[in-house]
């Protein structure tokens, strides 16, 4: 037993170290666009606080490093990194940090439940569509999975803001809570009220990636030969899908779940904008269009570890549930 | 397989419906002069009616035709940035299958970055560094699509490579260059016309996405996802029709263009491909 | 003569295809074949690999592919055997022994999975078989891919031990094993034919099967073309009805190794009449009329016109 966490701490190490390489190259990478961007950082900041003086402008190119290299900038920007400073942004006028760490949570809150929410629905509708091959059922579901799969995230939350929040009056326009009420006043029910139409656009916009894939695999396991001596043994179908059919497709799907953050994460930033949900995928778009560059990077590299972690999880899970891999391990 | 008949016709109509969109959205934006998508103030935010099928805009512009140049627009956007995308994803995948190990390792690195960035946040970084514009969408878009099928061309070179017939010419002494132009081409060509054409639907998707962020395309161009960015503002006043005509057709060409995608990849390789 | 348990008449099972020209076909695999099996017995269906046997197996057990189009009929004691009959017949009368490790979950222990999901043994009487059969102990908890391929054979065997079923069809239980565990294997159908049940026992190898099988319906293109005792089968030629089971002995190599000219023809292009008839020496104009209908001479079955 120990030897198994033994060498998921390995595996773990092993990840981190190629995680956190990714992440340095990633953040040379953004540092670089950032650099070659035509648009001047200062004049954004000055255009935001009205007009400065030459001694304060020169202060702030100062402070920015504009008249260095950019190699000596990046070193800089990279050293206060590691010491947790990501800057101040200029949109928001706090600490980086401070907003990603604020933001997320209310982001999270809406990746996770769309997240799980696309995941339930795919995976049972996955199922239904693998069990009913070819059926009506399945023909129907298909042609949703494919004309879902075709609709742009933000169209089809301006179609659902349009119907339940115009129309039918049963969702709020946006916001993640009432407007003019503290956060700390605003409740669960409230949150939970103003998080369900974005987490149903992002979960309708997922589910049918998940739906087809477990049709698939479904479909698979059903004409595989096991299954064909499982049936011939007395097992009905729905035994099967039971006893043979989750044990095997669960993984695959769960798999598929976490190594999909990155669609998830992208899919967010249209969401949050479509419903003006204040999580980070708002935030990263007005940084880039007020050329918040302090914002623009962390938010880079803070989403970048969010995909890496969630690729980490998908390949993990694979070694510690399935037989094959862990038993050859130990 | 019982539909293995009806795919080829479907393939077909596919096609034809396409171009028909296409062409309409083409012919449409050469006619179309400015001055028909001139605003007309007298006649702001009118529903569809036979005069102006999809309605009109806040400045009372028809939104019928700038859907349509919005269209040709996006498009054309579309089509610049899959062909690129499908050109690199050709070479970075031949190069990474044929040659050598670093070569390889630093490839199929390269394609762990870009998945390991959401592509969106990657769009719009790009589209900063680029100064907005049309510039920073097609770079953004080309250099985000093109890793799943390098990795696709990637495994069937390397797939192909251990076929007995490649052996053979070897044998034959016949040239790296006579094999690839003879064995390895006929081959990836199909591979590369699917893949360009999947491409497509994805770069359309993104574009439009990143034009309704307000990157891209500055605000007086027609294209789809300014114009259902302008639309979002007067959505809580009940104004529907410039959120849903231009969508929907996007949607259309869209889900056309997948199926017909779809379709041709199962007609090529119909054992490995999922239904 | 005992009642028969399971009769197969005129059994045909086709797919329908779509070949490269875009035309709908139907693809005979299997077409009117026949046979009787008798308690007690080890009836062998004997071919050569890819004519489809395997799907003989399916159609008994009622398991075809949806595309299947079945035709002919099939009796179980008499009664007959129709969809639903199968399904009740599944697992409780009818057992399978198929042919490698694929069949087992590869995420499932042997444990679970031999005891099958109404556990209708008790866990006692699958430890007792696992250790008559020389399974070490532990291999309940092992998955199927640490187990070797004898280790599997015995397995995959005890699951039609450990069932009530008084029919069982093996299907190429021997491939890929050497001589000692083919002769292994083949006895334990030999011991369950012998208590009571009942054994089709699908194979490639003739020469095998004829040591331990009852009768030999020997399988061509689709059909049984001959059915006939095994005690005819170590006669030879000479007790032997259909030309082409007489050119299958004369090919096992300890008569002579004496191969016979031409293809088995696949299941898309049989020729018209006796399939038999391109590879036929005694092939006549008149064989490639019609099929020719099944006839029984010296107590064996045969579909050859000029059988005698």
């Amino acid at each position: 037993m120990s030897s198994i966490s033994g060498r998921l701490l390995q595996t773990f190490l092993s990840y981190g170290v190629r995680i956190l390489l990714l992440l340095l190259v990633v953040s040379i990478i953004a540092f670089a666009l950032v650099c070659l961007s035509p648009v001047d950082p200062i004049q954004q900041y000055i255009l935001g606080v009205g007009s400065v003086s030459a001694e304060q402008r020169e202060e702030l190119e100062d402070y920015w490093g504009v008249n260095d290299a950019p190699v000596e900038r990046y070193m800089n920007w990279l050293t206060a990194l590691l010491h947790g400073d990501f800057g101040v942004s200029l949109l928001y006028r706090r600490p980086v940090l401070d907003i990603i760490g604020e933001r997320f949570l209310n982001s999270i809150a809406l990746m996770f439940s769309s997240w799980l929410l696309s995941g339930v629905i795919g995976f049972t509708l996955g199922c239904l569509m693998g069990m009913y091959r070819e059926r009506m059922t399945d023909r129907i579901l298909k042609k949703i999975c494919y004309i879902l799969s075709s609709i742009p995230t933000f169209w089809l939350g301006l179609i659902l803001l349009l119907v339940f929040s115009v129309y039918l009056k049963w969702f709020p326009i946006g916001f993640s809570s009432p407007i003019g009420i503290t956060s700390s006043e605003v409740s669960l029910w409230q949150r939970l009220y103003h998080l369900a139409l974005p987490a149903i656009t992002l979960s309708l916009m997922s589910f049918s990636q998940i739906a087809l894939h477990t049709r698939q695999k479904l479909i698979d396991v059903m004409e595989s030969d096991y299954v064909l001596f499982a049936r011939s043994r007395g097992e009905s179908r729905f035994t099967v899908l039971r006893r043979h059919g989750l044990r095997n497709i669960v993984l695959p799907a769960l798999t598929l779940q976490f190594a999909s953050f990155a669609e998830l994460f992208g899919g967010s930033v249209i969401a949050e904008n479509v419903f003006s949900y204040p999580g980070l995928g708002s935030a990263v778009s007005a940084a880039g269009l007020n050329s918040d560059v302090p914002l623009l990077l962390g938010i880079t590299i803070f989403s970048t570890l969010f995909v890496c972690i969630g690729n980490m999880i998908a390949n993990l899970l694979y070694g510690v549930v399935d037989p094959q891999i862990r038993e050859a391990q130990s | 397989m019982t539909k293995y008949i009806n795919r080829r016709v479907l393939v077909i109509i596919l096609t034809v419906l396409i171009a028909v969109v296409v062409a309409s959205a083409f012919l449409a934006s050469i006619f179309i002069s400015d001055s028909d998508v001139e605003p007309d103030f007298s006649n702001t935010q009118l529903p569809p009616s036979l005069e102006h099928p999809f309605g009109t805009d806040w400045l009372g512009r028809d939104l019928f035709l700038r859907t349509l140049k919005g269209l040709s627009t996006s498009l054309t956007v579309g089509v610049i940035a899959s062909v690129i995308s499908a050109v690199a994803a050709i070479l970075i995948g031949v190069a990474s299958a044929v040659g050598s190990k670093f070569i390889d390792s630093v490839i199929t690195w390269l394609i762990d970055l870009i998945m390991g960035v959401p592509h969106t946040v990657l769009i719009i970084l790009i589209s900063f560094a680029c100064g907005r514009g049309l510039k920073g969408l097609l770079v953004g878009i080309a250099v985000t699509h093109w890793t799943s099928l390098a990795r696709l061309i990637r495994g069937e070179v390397l797939q192909l490579r251990t076929q007995q017939y490649i052996a053979v010419s070897r044998r034959l002494g016949k040239s790296s260059g006579w094999i690839l132009v003879n064995h390895l081409l006929p081959h990836l060509v199909p591979q590369f016309i699917v893949g360009l054409i999947l491409l497509f639907p994805h770069a359309i998707l993104h574009e439009a996405s990143i034009s309704f962020l307000g990157y891209g395309l500055p605000p007086e161009q027609p294209a789809i996802g300014i114009i259902l960015a302008e639309s979002t503002k007067y959505l809580s006043a009940g104004i529907w029709w410039p959120a849903v005509f231009p969508g929907l057709l996007l949607v259309v060409i869209v889900l056309l263009i997948d199926r017909l995608g779809e379709n041709l990849r199962i007609l090529i390789d119909p054992y490995s491909a999922h239904e | 003569m005992k009642e028969p348990l399971l009769e197969v008449v005129d059994l045909s099972v086709s797919f329908k295809m779509y070949d490269s020209l875009l035309e709908r076909k139907e693809l005979k695999v299997i077409s009117d074949l026949s046979l009787t099996l008798y308690p007690n017995e080890v009836l062998a269906v004997a071919g050569s690999s890819g004519s489809g046997k395997s799907l003989l197996a399916s159609a008994i057990l009622g398991l075809l592919p949806p595309h299947a189009k079945i035709g002919g009929k099939m009796y179980y004691q008499g009664r007959r055997l129709t969809p639903a009959l199968q399904k009740e017949l599944r697992g409780s009368q009818l057992a399978l022994v198929p042919q490698s490790i694929s069949y087992l979950d590869p995420l499932m222990k042997i444990g679970k999975q031999v005891d099958g999901h109404k556990k209708p043994h008790p866990a006692s009487d699958r430890i007792k078989l696992f250790e008559h059969l020389g399974l070490p102990k532990g291999t309940e908890k092992l998955y199927p891919f640490q187990l070797s391929g004898g280790m599997a054979r015995r397995v995959l065997v005890s699951t039609a031990i450990l069932s009530s079923a008084n029919i069982i069809i093996a299907d190429e239980p021997t491939p890929g094993m050497s001589l000692e565990q083919s002769i292994e294997a083949l006895s334990m159908f030999r011991q369950m034919a012998d208590s009571g049940k009942a054994v089709i026992l699908i194979t490639h190898d003739i020469d095998l099967a004829f040591q331990f099988a009852d009768r030999i319906a020997v399988f061509y293109a689709g059909t049984t073309v001959e059915t006939a005792s095994s005690e005819d089968f170590r006669t030879g030629p000479s007790a032997l009805r259909h030309p082409y089971s007489k050119a299958l002995w004369n090919a096992l190599p300890q008569n002579g190794f004496v191969p016979l000219p031409g293809f088995q023809p696949y299941a898309g292009d049989l020729p018209q009449g006796c399939p038999f008839s391109p590879r036929c020496p005694m092939s006549t104009p008149e064989c490639q009329k019609t099929m020719p209908p099944t006839q029984k001479i010296r107590g064996g079955e045969v579909r050859c016109i000029y059988a005698t």
